[in-house]
């Protein structure tokens, strides 16, 4: 499968996705349920993570992808960039690190991305959103549990469900056995196991047009099912929502999902969950350094609106605490029910 | 084409307030009720409602409660077996009859 972008498909820009999510009239504006919620404009509450894209590269091509990721996109962020990151993280101050893609490992880079962050403190925490086939994708990625265990890094890995079919029919044919592999791999070296301090989180999100179930049951289905059948340890569960942008958005379009799916979501709305929203308190960073509130609005190519501080390179902390947060109707998905982020369910 | 039924009107379920809305209320009071997780988990209750949406036959419980069981995190092989419950069921009914058919044909007979 190629990604939208070598496919020429119209939903790889952004521009046309924009215009698909405002064309919806009877959907009701998102910033009109913030005003609702006296959320809006919506402020950021301090900026506690990082979330840095190091590339659109990956060895997956995931059919709900928001990134539009795959073996095809050549996009990687370089040393300079990074060195960029590497001055904000230090002088800012910031405490969490959250390090994605694409497979953020096959930046060439990446290593010694990790290790520079390792060297400014002991105590940032780094989290890796690793897609557990990359560490059995290649002999030169093999050692990637050690790596991360000596850099003391908090794994999150994709797992859509605990069954082949759910998860190959979302991440692609032989996913689910290279993950459990990978999964074990992870475990020998202590993630995931009480005890150990290396922490191995697992994130959910639904195969098709519909909203994950409850976090904390999942999770519990989760455990008792891949002990059970594979031995595999973790230590927490992430729920997320699909956001209706790129493959998804694509995928919600050609299946006749997309107007339902997005009533769904506005029908859902949950202010506490709007409160809550991993926006206001992250900043993400694009592969070629550009700011953005998430990384959905990244995807979007909605940048921050402070126009003097728009790259990391011109990273202005009260500029950027003082911005009006992006919004638009993909926002609804990080809104419904418990509500969505990278760390799961908000509310 | 016109059909008795049409997806659309799922959506309109709580209009039936719309022409006695003290008995809507207490109906939808109590379903509220129902569904919570109590004794059975919100889960299983999601999945006998899919078995018991087909023994009825009511096209709109079997679209709510496929996508209900789903948001709960079933898959498809659980789903199929709460409906095979409701069709063991079913077909266990019909055939537990037989007894009386046996007894009038052994009553008959010589």
């Amino acid at each position: 499968m190629k990604s939208l972008k070598a496919q020429n498909h119209p939903l790889s820009s952004s521009t046309h996705e924009l215009e698909v999510l405002e064309a919806q009239s009877e959907i009701t504006p998102f910033y009109k349920k913030l005003k609702e919620s006296g959320l809006f404009p919506l402020k950021p509450t301090q900026i506690e993570v990082l979330q840095i894209n190091m590339g659109k590269m990956c060895n997956q091509v995931c059919k709900h992808c928001h990134v539009d990721a795959g073996p095809d996109r050549k996009e990687i962020m370089t040393r300079d960039t990074m060195g960029f990151c590497l001055d904000v993280i230090r002088n800012e101050n910031i405490k969490n690190v959250d390090l994605t893609g694409g497979a953020p490992e096959m930046n060439p880079d990446f290593r010694w991305f990790v290790e520079e962050i390792r060297k400014i403190s002991d105590k940032i925490n780094i989290i890796v959103r690793c897609n557990l086939t990359i560490i059995v994708a290649n002999p030169k990625y093999n050692d990637l549990p050690e790596f991360f265990k000596t850099n003391r890094i908090d794994i999150a890995s994709s797992l859509p469900y605990f069954t082949a079919v759910k998860t190959d029919s979302q991440r692609g044919e032989g996913v689910f056995e290279k993950s459990i592999k990978a999964l074990n791999m992870l475990n020998a070296v202590g993630y995931g196991i009480a005890g150990s301090g290396l922490v191995l989180d697992l994130v959910y999100n639904p195969s098709g047009a519909f909203l994950p179930a409850s976090q904390s049951d999942l999770e519990l289905e989760f455990k008792k099912k891949l002990s059970s059948q594979y031995g595999i340890e973790f230590n927490s569960l992430f729920t997320i929502t699909n956001l209706p942008i790129s493959r998804f958005l694509e995928y919600l379009i050609r299946s006749e999902n997309y107007e339902s799916y997005m009533e769904k979501l506005l029908d859902a709305y949950n202010p506490v969950a709007a409160a809550n929203v991993m926006c206001r308190n992250t900043i993400s960073v694009g592969w070629d350094g550009f700011l953005y509130d998430c990384d959905f609005n990244q995807m979007l190519e909605l940048k921050v609106e402070t126009t003097g501080s728009q790259h990391i390179s011109e990273w202005n902390q009260i500029q950027l605490l003082n911005r009006n947060i992006v919004v638009n109707q993909h926002c609804f998905g990080c809104t419904a029910g418990a509500g969505s982020s990278c760390g799961g369910t908000t509310s | 084409m016109k059909t008795y039924y049409n997806s659309e009107d799922l959506k309109k379920f709580g209009k039936i307030a719309d022409f006695q809305k003290p008995m809507a209320d207490k109906f939808f009071d109590y379903y509220g009720e129902v569904f919570k997780a109590g004794a059975l988990t919100a889960r299983e209750k999601s999945l006998i409602a899919l078995a018991v949406s087909h023994a009825i036959q009511c096209p709109y419980c079997i679209e709510a409660y496929t996508v209900d069981t789903m948001e709960k995190g079933c898959d498809e092989e659980q789903m199929m077996e709460a409906v095979h419950v409701a069709a063991a069921i079913r077909g266990g009914a019909s055939l537990v009859h037989s007894t009386q058919m046996m007894n009038k044909v052994k009553e008959i007979s010589m």
